[in-house]
């Protein structure tokens, strides 16, 4: 059995240490440090999670169990301009399936998955708290209200 | 609010928020400058005003103008018009839709009529990032009242009286819930405001929390000298970054001012508070689940007793209320029991938030006093169905809930009665189904969303709702059989009845309710083939309009399964056994030729 | 202490506060069936996840069933295990998990010892409705040099888990995911090999169903058995002669060394050795070590490290080099009884029999899964050839010998093969939490006083507490004794070595709780900690039963010193039975 080799550079162990030390190294904080890493990293790869797993002292097979229960963590990287359909039942009455069929057509890609370039990736969520909008499409940060399966084409064309 | 003699109020909720209203502020000031209006008129970008449905929402004070579907280019217009030459803006004004009149102000809308606004009191009324309009509107008068003149005994004796019952799903009594707190003694106590909204649908927590943050701080301290602890903790959802950020401010300020911290008001008490992130799990609403994922643990619910009350948080004794519970108390601190416990029925004291949302006029946040009938709720305040469709039901309580009928609307709605008629108060989402809704469809939904978010931790929910989706997913596609009724309801009472925690016990209720009031629906899928709502893909059926067919054969070129048959120019034939509803030959047609029975 | 009156299945009884549904019933008889649920009492171990939601009964008032392992009795408490709505209950959820479950009964490595089969027979499941459109959970196979990973077979009771986290604090496994794709695994879903895993097999060893098992070594015992050029050795570990029996029907600690011995013979092997016969040649090795370091230390030697702990678990071994690895130099660097077997069969005795270690194959037997693993070992092989081929788990010998159609209960004892049979009761006591320490002790004790000793039971070292201490009288010189049997009881008496608050002069660590009676290779003890107290007494029992109870004293370990090793530490010993220990702890490199 060799060595687990954990790479990463010098700044980001130190980042990661020091958002640990932030937290008083207390493993009762773990989530709190996974939102601020996955804030700066963008995801959680095994790498980032190992490095926490030493900063708290919390064994990497329950910080991976912690990552894989909440939806919010992702150990994959995600697209340049994430796109989240809110999948909230006033969405989803008002047609919001029929919206993501549409985004999974155009993308060629599944719920979970990136562009093969990397530009979007596809999620969907579960309510916004933007009901009167229904349904809801975020991309990025940016916000589109009563969307319909024909507005897909020129969404997408924005960020082209 | 003095220095101005005019205020703008622009709805800063998430609705607004995302259809530009941070524009129309910047507009909205921008007109001002030009016009050196900006000594005397204030922007303020307030919490959700409830209308979601008309946002994004102007509302002009002192005069009280309600401007509805504001768009950041019509600032110019409401600066000149109304400010300047004090004319309202018809074209924005909200009109009745029986009448077509215009209506001004707010107080004489449908929407806003019956409701009652105590949780949501400071909504849309204040600048949440504001401290000092907060404290003009009483803020922090029922901590100063309660740290003053009473005692924790005192404190919990009022809550307990006012009959208030917690608002996140369950319903138990507030003050029964902060009194067991208090009696186990302990060196450390924790107040948890449980701020983990994860029900599809409802976005009263948020509202309150972006719209009035300082009411959640004030009631949690009021709570935290009840119950003897020092220690606060809001448990909030890391999608809400406009909440966190609010509440954020709202700590800091509430700090500076002496209201959090050490030695509140001079009497010695201290209290403090911080923020833990919730990660995308619908289960930590339930207070085990929730207090472990604080913990730093996945959330997995744990078997009660202990309850939190008990052992909580780090193993102290926990109360744990969720934000709408918490935004009411310290109006009742200052109206006293008997005001509240004047309102709202019998066992069901005081009001009640709902997110109100689905195939009705007036999508938003209403707050009404328990009692109120789902009839007042959905045809006066939300205006009725939208398109002028027929009412099928109304899902109260959210996936843990069930869908009530025609048969229900005048059913006043309280705790109670809802699970009388079997479905639940939950957190308050409500969602309005028209007769283009599937009833199959809706409780396979509901499953999903259960099956997605079961923590997996005790069989009969991490199993169990997987069979219950795949057999209404089956029933969906026309292959169900008979008997499956039988087998769903067995199966949705064994989970019920056997489930680890309240996720899992609450879960088959679509099902059954769905069951039990369309059971023809699922009979029409399963002996006729048919969807009656004409949802169900699989069930659909593809058919030529001779009269459009021109026998281009575009359709049958496109069809992947070749279900197409017919010569150039002859009416095309769409042979059903092999279609496989993609509805690609639809799309083609240029003549409208197909349709769909 | 307060005593509660409840009725259960219209029977009253009282039980003290804080008992459980379950428990009271049994008082009363009844057996609520369960599937997640476990308790080692002896070892205050125990696993209440409530998940399973097999042991469900109406309680008179509640809305719900109550799951009984873990609803303790109430006053007044009328409960009724078995009416329609119960067994109709426990039956759909029972459905619901076979609904998830291969079908492969027939071929799984646990069938007739697994109790999902057992309940599936118990409830009288015929027929999983709605399985042709049931999707299942699948996971990946993982199969690592000592246990394989099957979690298509798991049913989330959580026992493993808990074994590997509260128990051994190892914390190589981890519930992952979440619902339908819920499952125990190691971070990343990686391998076993590439976690932290230090194959002490407790996870298999409470594993209710076929996810867990332990990699299978009798085909090739099997083939090398059948091998006319190789000389096949087999040596048996203390604590398989204790527990074998119980998986031909005979009573937990029913001693069957004679059968065992005369099974192996008739299953082919050329040579039936004991491993006990090593045993007491490590505790001339780790004895004289003990002593040497400890009057160095009393003399001022400040390079003598005190305590000196015990290295004969492979299972400690790897837990110390994973996660101590700055106390590498603490442990005595004697290698275990397996691997001192293995080194003196394949130079002392291949030579006197005139065999090249290259056709010579050593098999053991052991109550061990991590003795798998540590076989493998490079520093355990000669130019590629190992000191010990395959190891081999008490089950799977059992399951050899079923398929040779040796019926184990008629055959006549017989007796071990010389010289490597020979062995005294101090190599026997190895086997139980403690007995390492008790049999050093009379060796160390004799040698270092040069007296007799006369009170051979040491029994201030023995029980089941998960951590003990004893001071024993080296004439006038106190040595204080620690013991530790689980790793996390382990790790408790090393985090006082690494913080130099330790007092003891020696501590004994095995890292099963029981000791190798205990192990991962034993037969299921299914959550019955009478199993492991069982076969304890019947250690002791066989050690009281012997002519010679003192390693020393054992005349071939003199004659193995006189013809071979020299004496105790020699060179020679040294490079035969001692090893040294590596730094395996994860390291985060930093990239350039």
């Amino acid at each position: 059995m060799s060595h687990i080799k954990i790479e990463l550079r010098k700044e980001d162990v130190d980042f990661i240490k020091g958002v640990c030390t932030s937290f008083n190294n207390d493993p009762q904080e773990l989530i709190n440090v996974l939102h601020s890493c996955q804030e700066h990293f963008g995801y959680l790869p095994a790498e980032i999670q190992e490095v926490v797993s030493e900063g708290l002292n919390v064994p990497v097979a329950k910080i991976y169990g912690v990552v894989t229960f909440y939806s919010f963590f992702t150990m994959t990287p995600r697209g340049l301009h994430p796109i989240s359909i809110c999948l909230g039942t006033a969405c989803y009455v008002r047609g919001a399936e029929k919206v993501l069929d549409e985004f999974k057509k155009e993308l060629g890609i599944q719920v979970g998955e990136s562009t093969k370039d990397n530009k979007f990736s596809l999620s969907s969520l579960r309510c916004v708290g933007a009901c009167g909008l229904a349904p809801v499409v975020l991309v990025g940060d940016k916000t589109y209200g009563r969307v319909a399966p024909d507005d897909v084409k020129n969404i997408l064309r924005e960020y082209e | 609010m003095s220095k101005y003699s005019m205020h703008l109020l622009v709805c800063g909720g998430t609705g607004c928020h995302a259809a530009e209203s941070d524009a129309i502020v910047c507009n909205l000031r921008d007109e001002l400058e030009a016009k050196g209006l900006n000594e005397t008129v204030q922007v303020i970008l307030t919490g959700c005003f409830g209308f979601c449905e008309k946002g994004p929402i102007v509302k002009v004070m002192p005069d009280n103008t309600f401007y509805v579907q504001v768009k950041p280019e019509d600032a110019q217009t409401i600066v000149e018009e109304h400010i300047i030459k004090g004319r309202k803006v018809t074209s924005l004004l909200y009109r009745d839709p029986k009448t077509k009149e215009p209506v001004a102000d707010s107080k004489h809308m449908g929407f806003f009529k019956k409701q009652m606004r105590i949780a949501l009191r400071n909504c849309g009324f204040i600048n949440p990032e504001n401290i000092d309009e907060y404290i003009a509107r009483d803020g922090y008068a029922a901590l100063g009242k309660v740290l003053s003149e009473m005692t924790p005994d005192e404190v919990i004796k009022l809550v307990k009286d006012s009959g208030q019952r917690g608002r996140g799903g369950a319903g138990f009594s507030t003050g029964l819930k902060w009194e067991l707190a208090r009696r186990n003694v302990s060196d450390e106590k924790y107040v948890v405001c449980n701020a983990d909204e994860g029900d599809p649908g409802a976005f009263m927590d948020r509202s309150v929390l972006e719209g009035d943050p300082h009411s959640i701080l004030e009631a949690m301290a009021i709570c935290g000298y009840s119950i003897g602890a020092s220690n606060g903790l809001i448990y909030i959802r890391a999608e809400y970054p406009l909440a966190i950020q609010r509440l954020k401010t709202a700590i800091k300020q509430a700090k500076e001012y002496g209201l959090l911290g050490n030695d509140i008001f001079g009497t010695g008490f201290n209290f403090d508070i911080t923020l833990k992130y919730g990660a995308g799990a619908f289960v930590c609403g339930e207070e085990t689940a929730l207090i472990h994922s604080m913990e730093g643990l996945r959330g997995e619910p744990t078997l009660k007793p202990p309850f939190p009350a008990e052992s909580g948080y780090r193993g102290k004794p926990t109360n744990v209320n969720n934000v709408e519970t918490y935004a009411s108390i310290p109006a009742i601190i200052l109206k006293g029991a008997a005001w509240f416990s004047s309102i709202g029925t019998e066992k069901s004291k005081g009001t009640k938030v709902f997110a109100l949302a689905g195939k009705i006029n007036n999508v938003g946040l209403i707050e009404v006093p328990m009692g109120t009938t789902l009839r007042e709720v959905i045809f006066e305040i939300g205006g009725g169905i939208r398109n002028g469709k027929k009412f099928k039901g109304v899902q109260t309580g959210g996936p843990s809930g069930g869908c009530l009928t025609e048969k229900h609307l005048d059913t006043p709605i309280d705790f109670d009665n809802l699970i009388a008629a079997g479905s639940m108060m939950g957190s308050g989402a409500m969602i309005v189904l028209d007769e283009d809704d599937c009833m199959v469809s809706m409780a396979k939904y509901f499953l999903e969303f259960t099956v997605e978010e079961s923590c997996g931790k005790c069989a009969p929910c991490r199993i169990g709702n997987k069979r219950l989706h795949e057999l209404l997913g089956q029933i969906c596609e026309g292959k169900g059989v008979l008997s499956d009724l039988d087998r769903l309801k067995n199966m949705s009472l064994v989970i019920k009845d056997t489930a680890l925690c309240g996720l899992g016990q609450t879960s088959p209720n679509p099902v059954l309710s769905m069951l039990d009031n369309f059971r023809d629906e699922f009979i029409a899928h399963i002996t006729h083939k048919k969807c009656p709502a004409g949802q169900c893909r699989s069930l659909l059926e593809y058919i030529v309009n001779a009269e459009n067919c021109v026998g281009c054969t575009a359709c049958a070129r496109v069809c992947p399964v070749n279900a197409i048959s017919g010569m150039r120019k002859e009416i095309h034939k769409i042979d059903s056994a092999i279609c496989i509803k993609c509805g690609a030959c639809m799309e083609k047609c240029k003549f409208d030729a197909i349709y769909i029975s | 202490m307060e005593t509660i009156k409840l009725t259960i299945d219209n029977k009253e009884i009282d039980v003290p506060k804080g008992t459980t549904i379950q428990k009271a019933a049994r008082e009363l008889g009844i057996e609520i069936p369960t599937l997640c649920y476990m308790e080692l009492h002896d070892l205050g171990i125990e696993n209440k996840p409530a998940g399973c939601r097999i042991c469900v009964a109406e309680v008179q008032g509640r809305r719900n069933l109550a799951p009984t392992c873990s609803t303790n009795c109430e006053n007044g408490m009328v409960v009724k295990t078995h009416t329609p709505r119960v067994l109709n209950a426990r039956r759909t959820v029972m459905e619901f998990i076979l609904s998830d479950h291969p079908k492969d009964c027939l071929i799984c490595p646990k069938s007739g010892d697994c109790e999902l089969q057992t309940m599936a027979h118990r409830l009288g499941i015929r027929d999983i409705p709605g399985q042709e459109f049931a999707a299942t959970s699948t996971y990946r196979k993982d199969t690592s040099p000592s246990i394989i990973r099957d979690l298509d077979k798991c049913i989330l009771c959580r026992r493993c888990e808990m074994m590997c986290n509260d128990v051994q604090t190892v914390g190589a496994l981890s519930a992952i995911n979440r619902g339908f794709m819920a499952t125990v695994a190691p971070a990343f879903e990686q391998n076993l090999e590439h976690s932290t895993c230090t194959y002490c097999g407790q996870c298999v060893a409470v594993c209710p169903t076929g996810a867990l098992t332990e990699v299978n070594h009798v085909p090739s015992v099997l083939r090398a058995l059948a091998d006319p050029t190789k000389t096949v050795v087999v040596q048996t570990a203390p604590a398989v002669r204790v527990a074998l029996g119980e998986e031909f029907g005979l009573a937990p600690g029913t001693i069957v060394t004679g059968k065992m011995t005369a099974a192996l013979r008739a299953l082919g092997f050329d040579y039936v050795f004991d491993t006990d016969f090593a045993a007491d040649l490590t505790i001339l090795e780790e004895g004289t070590e003990l002593l040497d370091r400890l009057s160095r230390h009393l003399n001022g030697d400040t390079t003598a490290r005190i305590p000196i702990l015990t290295s004969c678990c492979p299972g400690w071994v790897n837990f110390f080099e994973k996660y101590f690895p700055d106390l590498k130099d603490v442990p005595s660097t004697a290698k275990s009884p397996q691997q001192m077997f293995g080194a003196i069969a394949k130079s002392y005795f291949a030579e006197k029999i005139g065999v090249n270690r290259k056709d010579m194959v050593v098999v053991s037997i052991m109550p061990c899964l991590a003795k798998k693993y540590e076989c493998q070992r490079e520093e355990f092989s000669v130019d590629g050839n190992p000191d010990v081929d395959y190891s081999i788990s008490t089950r799977e010998l059992a399951a050899f010998i079923k398929q040779a159609n040796i019926d184990i209960k008629t055959l006549h004892d017989e007796d071990f093969d010389s010289p490597l049979g020979e062995s005294t009761g101090a190599s026997v006591i190895f086997g139980t939490t403690g007995g390492v320490i008790e049999a050093a002790c009379r060796t160390a004790y004799e040698v270092y006083t040069g007296k007799k000793l006369e009170r051979l039971d040491f029994t201030e070292l023995r029980g089941m507490e998960g951590v003990r201490s004893a001071t024993i009288d080296f004439n006038g010189l106190p040595v204080n004794i620690g013991i530790a049997h689980g790793l996390g009881n382990a790790r408790k008496l090393l985090d006082d070595v690494r913080s130099g608050t330790s007092q003891f002069h020696a501590i004994e660590v095995m890292a099963c709780p029981g000791g190798c009676i205990g192990g991962g290779g034993q037969p299921l003890h299914h959550g019955n900690s009478d199993v492991i107290r069982a076969r304890a007494a019947a250690l002791y029992a066989e050690d009281r039963s012997k002519p010679l109870r003192k390693s020393h004293e054992n005349p071939f370990i003199v004659k193995l010193y006189e013809e071979f090793l020299e004496k105790p530490n020699s060179e020679k010993a040294h490079h035969l039975l001692h090893t040294h220990y590596f730094d395996k702890q994860k390291k985060i490199i930093i990239k350039h």
